[in-house]
């Protein structure tokens, strides 16, 4: 079969290692793998009083028997995010360590508290109890903005924790309003094309063709330039007298959406081209001919035939849009960025990989719903040639 | 509504004076929408050639020295070799994988072939950000981070579904009895397919390779995710020159690359006429 080298191919570098993507997005173990004794002790415990010395000399024997401290920055960060202060505590104990062999428990409770009073304080003990299951649904939770409450029901986050609401709510306005724009924009132009000759069409076209295939760092870099408050952009409409004072168009929403429907345009214009120019021009001329007026024929006739344009250009759009990250993380203010850039912050600032991988799933199953919607409209593989 | 003919429409004899206006409104609009997309392209190319170190017009002179500068930085001499390993390595892989497969999939329906097919597109489908963090926690356990053969694979995938779909689409008018001619005249498969398959499909199969190398050349967020400083590629240093100070040596960079993809787009063009 000539497509298993492909597949085998696709699966080792990607399928693969997005399933494991996944998976990380519902998984919590750091705690479980570095301090599985302590896990053990501390099963069946109430949360409400400190748990006795055994708990603690399980964390004296975990904390020493790991073996580098590369296990012990992990758990640290993670504890950390539950029981602020965690990461000194665990990095603190775990240069300690180990312990002489052979201790009492009671021995290890006191040498433990005498290294950091902090283990006599709850909050670090209810953490590491939250998280000894390996398997978690937190992360999910966390990236719609809800959480489990102390009997296991699911709520919402408190009003200040809520975060991800804002950002999935903005990254799917930004890409509805890029999409739109991108609409308005190519299908005056596309409608245009098709009624040209093909050789002048496909002259003009490849003007349409040049920003589609010049890098898109290219022409970030060129709206910096545009864009900029000395830009030609300013300068021009000052010069015509719009406006008084520059407008700050960089760093800000208003470059994002320039700069994305510049880019997406194409990726409209491209699928819109290609249906109108199947759609024969008798139809409007019978409407006008049999009395209806040219606008009316053209929104009662001609765009209800382009409507699969409409539907494949628009997803299309909207499905590379909610992936943006370049865009918005070189041309966008702190409150313009979309969820890929939250994806990246967490896995590479914040190193809280379950969180990027949830934001990640998240992001990849929105992807995957509005891509099955496209193949219903396009009823054809996704293709730009 | 109205054809036009050259530069000036014929409008037909019903249309009222509010439709000519019409009509001139609609084309002044599009001529806009086509200045919006190029204006950009084409204003940062004069830029480069500035004798000034801001990026802004009007130029006090013209100057070779962000050409040099470029040609000259270590960093983008460097950055400029990595796009030109990685890139044709995993053109070449995408190409011969994808052709293959393309191949396969066109001889005829079987069980699991609209299953086999999605899995092949998935790489186009995945938002970049997710594989770029897929392959960064996986390749790290691996040992191919910060390796030139784990960025080469992963662009290779990413490339892979444009040579399938390519392919395909050029396999579509392709007649399959000319291989069985072949082969029952007693040429192998192999031969078969270099001399009688390969030839005709050669347009797709160079197409789609070109889509493949465009899409390593300017991929950028897995790069910056599982590449090394060693590995920098050409549109990674502009991603890191543009964050920390822009200035006309991008300019430059920018100029060439804009030649360099008009070029290879026009090669795209051409083959397409040729097919059709």
């Amino acid at each position: 079969m000539l497509a298993l080298p492909l597949l085998a191919f696709l699966l080792f570098t990607l399928l693969v290692p997005i399933g494991a993507l996944l998976l990380r997005a519902v998984q919590n173990p750091e705690v479980a793998h570095a301090l599985p004794r302590t896990a053990q002790a501390l099963d069946g415990w109430d949360g409400k009083a400190l748990p006795g010395a055994l708990a603690y000399a399980a964390v004296a024997a975990d904390l020493g028997s790991l073996p580098d401290s590369a296990d012990a920055g992990a758990l640290s960060r993670r504890l950390n995010r539950d029981a602020p202060g965690a990461r000194s505590l665990i990095m603190t104990t775990f240069r300690a360590m180990p312990f002489a062999p052979g201790l009492s428990a009671d021995e290890a409770q006191r040498k433990l508290l005498a290294i950091d009073a902090r283990w006599n304080e709850l909050a670090y003990w209810q953490a590491i109890a939250n998280n000894t299951s390996t398997w978690t649904p937190n992360y999910l939770l966390a990236a719609v903005d809800l959480r489990r409450g102390a009997n296991g029901a699911v709520d919402r986050m408190p009003p200040d924790e809520r975060v991800f609401g804002t950002i999935l709510l903005r990254t799917f306005g930004i890409s509805a309003v890029v999409t739109l724009l991108c609409l308005a924009l190519g299908y005056p132009l596309a409608w245009w094309l098709s009624t040209l000759p093909a050789r002048r069409a496909n002259v003009l076209m490849i003007l349409v063709l040049v920003p589609f295939w010049t890098s898109i760092l290219v022409r970030v870099a060129a709206w910096i330039v545009l864009l900029q408050r000395e830009g030609l952009v300013n300068k021009a409409l000052m010069g015509i007298g719009a406006i008084a004072e520059p407008l700050s168009l960089l760093f800000n929403r208003t470059g994002v959406v320039i700069a994305m429907v510049h880019i997406l345009l194409p990726f409209m214009i491209l699928p819109l081209y290609s249906v109108m120019k199947s759609v024969p021009g008798t139809y409007l001329r019978a409407a006008i001919s049999l009395g209806s007026t040219p606008l009316a024929a053209f929104f009662r006739v001609y765009v209800p035939q382009t409507l699969p344009g409409i539907g494949a250009g628009g997803l299309l759009v909207f499905i590379m849009a909610i992936g943006y990250y370049v865009t918005p993380a070189l041309l966008g203010g702190a409150n313009d960025q979309m969820l890929s850039y939250y994806i990246a912050q967490y896995t590479n600032v914040d190193v809280n990989w379950g969180m990027a991988c949830a934001l990640g799933a998240l992001l990849l199953a929105a992807t995957l719903v509005l891509y099955a919607f496209y193949r219903k409209v396009v009823k054809a593989e996704l293709s730009l040639s | 509504m109205k054809k036009p003919s050259a530069m000036l429409p014929v409008f037909p004899a019903y249309a009222t004076p509010a439709d000519k206006l019409g009509w001139w409104l609609l084309r002044a609009f599009c001529v806009a929408v086509l200045a919006y997309l190029l204006a950009p392209i084409l204003a940062i190319i004069p830029l480069s050639f500035s004798s000034s170190s801001f990026l802004a017009y009007p130029m006090p002179g013209w100057s070779l020295q962000w050409y040099h500068n470029l040609f000259t930085s270590p960093d983008w001499v460097r950055a400029a070799k990595n796009s030109f390993i990685v890139a044709p390595s995993a053109t070449l892989i995408a190409t011969v994988l994808g052709t293959s497969a393309a191949v396969g999939l066109s001889r005829g329906n079987f069980r699991g072939k609209s299953l086999l097919m999605a899995l092949l597109i998935a790489p186009m489908v995945a938002p970049v950000v997710v594989v770029a963090v897929a392959c960064y926690l996986f390749f790290a356990r691996i040992g191919l981070a910060d390796t030139y053969l784990g960025l080469i694979i992963v662009h290779a995938a990413l490339g892979a579904p444009f040579v399938v779909t390519t392919v395909l689409a050029t396999l579509q008018g392709f007649n399959h009895n000319l291989v069985r001619a072949s082969l029952s005249l007693g040429a192998g498969p192999l031969a078969t397919f270099f001399r009688v398959t390969l030839p005709v499909i050669a347009p797709g199969v160079i197409s789609g390779a070109l889509f493949a190398f465009a899409t390593s050349f300017d991929e950028v967020v897995v790069t910056l995710f599982i590449a090394g400083p060693d590995q920098s590629t050409l549109p990674r240093q502009m991603f890191t020159g543009i964050r920390e100070n822009i200035n006309p040596t991008i300019a430059a960079a920018a100029t060439l690359l804009i030649l360099f993809t008009t070029a290879l787009m026009l090669v795209l063009e051409w083959l397409r006429g040729r097919r059709h």
